[in-house]
């Protein structure tokens, strides 16, 4: 029952480490080119899936704030500009209920969106890689790959 | 090899599960990362200092302007990497593929129509998500991956070269240029009003804003920047992965 609670109260844990394992277990032993560099990308994902799940916050909404929450002088100038999306996210609570529990921690979502960038460049690069690898070699399995640079040089 | 692996992955996930033990619990709104000060202070006060209601686009181009200016330069420098590998002499067995393409050159009709009728509305939908980047998800990133897919649906349903006459590889790298010229001379505007590199306030002094509103315009000049750049890159990786750097034929 002890163990149950555990697993149930930190399962997003379980899930990070479990896919991320996959992917890295996929680049340890996976002979094939193509094949590690989708085991990066699952790697990746997971430790996106765990940022994001660090920043949640039990009850709170997005990031964003309501058009009543965020009423004040400086919006008021703003006023073309802002008052366009009115309405679309409401959730009731004046400016004075403003409270960092009601929203999820906008820091996690930043680093992942950058660090998505950063994965798909290193997955383009990569792609890149191994394309060119095999038209030198014709084959995107590691060992042929090995087998063709040893007889090169020999 | 596959031995050795799985032990190591065993072992490793073993150890991470058991520190996660350690972790807060799942939505715990008190935990370490989420009661921060740092986190705390963007959620209270970035909107009365940037008059931006997205938390997230405040802090991507405002607060952490600094990481996404290098992030913008990260994916120009993919871009340039991808060509600089693949390009290279003509390969003639490639070439001798090339010639069975013939076959696959007329379009099939209701791809081409589709196609035509989706593209324009992706294109728009891109730019709302861009420009709206400040009150909804969205921003710079996102908008330029939509705009991105567009022209790479284009290269899918018709030829490569049909998205090439559109925005050829050297148009798409100028653009790409562009973003980040955009990006950073925004931020070197700052510096030349005489304040710190990429602090938006400042652009007040010329623009007829707050300097509350300037930091949100400021916002938005940096995510039509990191918008073409994307954009640009999406389409040039695409264009030179599909094609082994030959930019004809393709998919």
């Amino acid at each position: 029952m002890i163990l149950v609670d555990f697993i149930v109260s930190r399962f997003n844990y379980w899930i990070y480490i479990i896919l991320m394992m996959m992917g890295l277990f996929a680049m340890i032993a996976k002979k094939n080119l193509i094949k590690k560099l989708i085991g990066m990308s699952i790697f990746q994902t997971a430790i996106i899936l765990f940022f994001v799940s660090i920043g949640v916050k039990e009850g709170s909404t997005i990031p964003i704030l309501a058009h009543e929450a965020a009423h004040d002088p400086a919006h008021q100038q703003a006023a073309p500009l802002t008052e366009k999306g009115e309405g679309h996210i409401q959730n009731g609570k004046g400016r004075d209920a403003l409270r960092a529990e009601d929203y999820a921690n906008p820091l996690p979502h930043v680093l992942m969106l950058t660090a998505i960038v950063v994965g798909v460049a290193t997955l383009g690069v990569g792609l890149a890689v191994v394309q060119k690898l095999h038209q030198e070699f014709g084959s995107i399995e590691e060992p042929e790959i090995l087998a063709k640079i040893d007889s090169d040089d020999g | 090899m596959r031995a050795l692996g799985t032990i190591a992955v065993i072992l490793t996930g073993a150890l991470l599960l058991y520190a996660s033990g350690d972790f807060p619990a799942w939505g715990e709104p008190y935990s370490p990362a989420n009661d921060s000060r740092v986190s705390r202070h963007y959620i209270l006060k970035s909107f009365e200092e940037t008059s931006v209601p997205n938390m997230v686009t405040a802090v991507l181009a405002d607060y952490r302007s600094y990481d996404t200016l290098f992030e913008t330069v990260v994916i120009f420098t993919a871009g340039i990497a991808i060509i600089s590998i693949l390009r290279g002499p003509v390969d003639k067995r490639v070439r001798l593929r090339r010639a069975s393409e013939k076959s696959l050159r007329q379009s099939n009709l209701i791809l081409a129509q589709t196609c035509r009728l989706l593209v324009p509305v992706i294109q728009m939908f891109a730019l709302y998500v861009i420009a709206h980047g400040h009150h909804s998800p969205g921003g710079g990133f996102q908008g330029g991956v939509i705009f991105g897919a567009s022209l790479i649906l284009v290269a899918l349903s018709f030829q490569l070269q049909t998205a090439l006459d559109r925005i050829s590889e050297k148009r798409a790298m100028i653009l790409a240029g562009i973003g980040v010229l955009i990006y950073s001379g925004i931020g070197l505007t700052c510096v030349l009003l005489g304040s710190n590199f990429l602090d938006y306030s400042v652009l007040s002094k010329v623009l007829p804003l707050s300097a509350i509103e300037a930091r949100s315009y400021g916002i938005l000049g940096v995510e039509t920047g990191v918008a073409f750049t994307v954009t640009a890159i999406m389409f040039a990786i695409y264009a030179n992965l599909s094609s082994h750097g030959r930019m004809k034929g393709g998919l």
